[in-house]
């Protein structure tokens, strides 16, 4: 039983309730990822970008309101009317035709949305100050307030959207139209107006996600890269336009990221993803937390 | 009427070979080597033709393939003693082989849109390794070699001046064409096509359709690697930066504006995209892609044939 003492408990308790946050985080990204795929076979390129862009409105947000709430819900709605405008100018054109083409066009909005950032607001990373700095001690060790109060949110972001999707008026008619996208307009659904809608919806979940990542990390016009791929092998790894596996398999490799980075130094954590994603591929190329197709 | 069609191909052909011979003689030196950058690009993009056009595949990994290429090459450069330019070009295309087969295994068993996605996540898997595994690869810095001379043992030898260095790569990147151009005519490439067409029915019919994928995979993976040698050759560094995304991305841009499916048309997509980057930045300076992200929308929506996709059916011929 020597070896019982030779694990850090406490550390490991930590990195759990890290992986546990940063798992949340994720799983808000890839879950509007999932949610333009699965409904509109869309694979977004820029998601990256409207968690940036989300970012980037709170801190603008701050600077003029010295108010976090209020930048997060603005950062959230404004997002959302961008993703909508880029949905309406370039994806809406690009209906009936290869989802290949989807790929590529936003890989285009991806480069002008990073490169407009980075003009505006330079190279150098921005800040967005914790709206409150309290911590909680858990078994003699002091874990800071704000980032539980990131999964906790980002739970609470996911939940009320499958609350939506399940009762709502509007998330009946979305499920309708992944459903079957002719019947669901035969029966007098705004099947054009859905669709905006679900891009609206997926970018202000990235942008919000953004706002609430923010104050871990500084704000910078590439910060959407990192995330967008590992949104990618997430969405992969839970089966692609899954929402319950995104956010399991969220979790599950952000943990995996959190121990392995005791033993390792973070940029070697990282690969940990790429080794999931490629045993996934392997043996279980449909996805890991869904069930079994026929 | 049909007859004579091979004949204007071959002389229009000819015309612009001989062009790009005589280029370096005439251009000044700084636009000299900017034509032969364009041809290495030219066959980077050419390379991810095969995927894009021929199979209906988008990846958006192959800076994986040129890196690695590159990376193979230099190694050999560094390692032996004295260098020697085949070693180097076999290493290369050798790492840049490994590479792909290793991709193609994993990344081709997934329908169309996930192969474009895990092509980016497997792409990033080798800059993080060239990026963090400092002791072999430079990290960050990268490595730094001199050029090997262009030698046959026992026959000649000569020194990589600029002007061998652009004929040497224009050789290579003809070479290329034609070995593609043919590949794409021949019975292999009929199946990519039917693949990209219809693959359910390709299926039925009997075709293998993952190991033809695979194939195709490390095809454009051994094109991609010979680029990254030339690379390597013409600027005597291999950097991390050649690995990362950006690239492929690039290398997707060529693709669409030039026109898929060609061959020719992302060579000349790169040179459209390289002309505009080089007269774009002089008013726009580093934010040129904020234009060229939406000409590339522009041409998505609007022209999703590329350039030269008015005379798609007539180069394939």
């Amino acid at each position: 039983m020597q070896w019982l003492h030779a694990v850090p408990w406490d550390l490991l308790l930590i990195q759990t309730i890290n992986g546990i946050v940063t798992g949340m985080i994720l799983a808000l990204v890839a879950s509007g990822l999932t949610l333009i795929f699965g409904i509109m076979d869309v694979v977004n390129f820029a998601h990256g970008e409207f968690l940036m862009l989300g970012a980037y409105i709170a801190v603008l947000t701050i600077v003029a309101t010295h108010n976090f709430w209020l930048a997060l819900i603005i950062a959230s709605l404004g997002t959302g009317l961008i993703g909508a405008l880029v949905y309406v100018t370039t994806l809406r054109p690009l209906l009936g035709r290869d989802p290949l083409t989807t790929i590529l066009a936003t890989f285009g909005v991806s480069l002008v949305l990073q490169n407009y950032a980075l003009w505006q607001f330079g190279p150098v990373a921005r800040k967005i100050p914790e709206p409150f700095s309290g911590s909680i001690t858990l078994f003699h060790l002091d874990y800071s307030l704000y980032r539980l109060m990131i999964a906790g949110l980002s739970a609470a972001i996911i939940g009320g959207f499958w609350l939506f999707l399940k009762f709502g008026t509007w998330g009946i008619w979305i499920r309708a139209t992944t459903q079957d996208r002719i019947m669901a307009q035969a029966m007098g659904i705004p099947v054009p107006w859905v669709l905006a809608g679900v891009f609206a919806i997926g970018s202000a979940m990235a942008g919000a996600s953004g706002v609430l990542f923010g104050p871990l990390v500084g704000v910078d016009h590439a910060m959407g890269f990192d995330w967008i791929l590992r949104a990618f092998i997430v969405v992969v790894v839970g089966g692609m336009g899954s929402l319950g596996g995104s956010v399991l398999a969220a979790i599950f490799i952000s943990l995996l990221e959190a121990y392995s980075s005791l033993w390792v130094s973070p940029a070697q954590a990282g690969i940990i993803s790429f080794v999931v994603l490629i045993l996934t591929l392997l043996f279980r190329p449909t996805g890991l937390f869904v069930a079994t197709p026929k | 009427m049909r007859d004579r069609q091979p004949l204007v191909f071959w002389t229009g052909f000819a015309i612009i070979v001989a062009l790009l011979i005589a280029s370096p003689l005439v251009l000044p030196p700084f636009w000299a080597r900017f034509v032969t950058e364009i041809l290495i690009w030219g066959l980077l993009a050419m390379s991810s033709d095969i995927l894009i056009g021929y199979t209906g595949m988008v990846s958006f990994g192959h800076s994986a393939f040129f890196g690695l290429g590159m990376y193979g090459a230099a190694f050999v450069l560094l390692e032996t003693k004295p260098p020697s330019l085949w070693a180097a070009l076999a290493a290369g295309l050798l790492a840049a082989a490994a590479a792909a087969a290793f991709v193609a295994y994993f990344s081709t068993r997934l329908r169309e849109i996930y192969f474009a996605i895990t092509t980016l996540i497997f792409s990033q898997i080798f800059y993080i390794v060239i990026f963090t595994w400092t002791e072999l690869t430079g990290g960050e810095n990268g490595l730094t070699f001199s050029r090997p001379a262009l030698a046959i043992p026992g026959l000649f030898s000569l020194r990589f001046t600029p002007m061998v260095l652009h004929w040497f790569v224009l050789a290579i990147v003809v070479l290329s064409y034609l070995l593609l151009r043919r590949i794409t005519q021949s019975p292999f490439g009929m199946v990519l096509q039917s693949i990209r067409e219809n693959e359910a029915r390709t299926r039925a019919i009997g075709y293998p359709i993952e190991r033809y994928k695979m194939v195709a995979v490390m095809l454009s993976g051994l094109f991609a690697g010979l680029a990254g040698v030339l690379y390597a050759l013409q600027n005597q560094f291999a950097a991390p930066n050649f690995v990362f995304f950006v690239l492929s991305g690039e290398v997707v841009i060529y693709n669409v504006i030039g026109g898929i499916g060609t061959l020719v048309g992302p060579i000349l997509g790169a040179a459209f995209f390289l002309l505009l980057r080089e007269g774009l930045s002089r008013f726009f300076t580093e934010y040129y892609l904020i234009p060229v992200g939406l000409m590339f929308i522009a041409m998505v929506i609007f022209m999703p044939q590329g350039l030269l996709g008015f005379a798609r059916r007539w180069l394939n011929r």
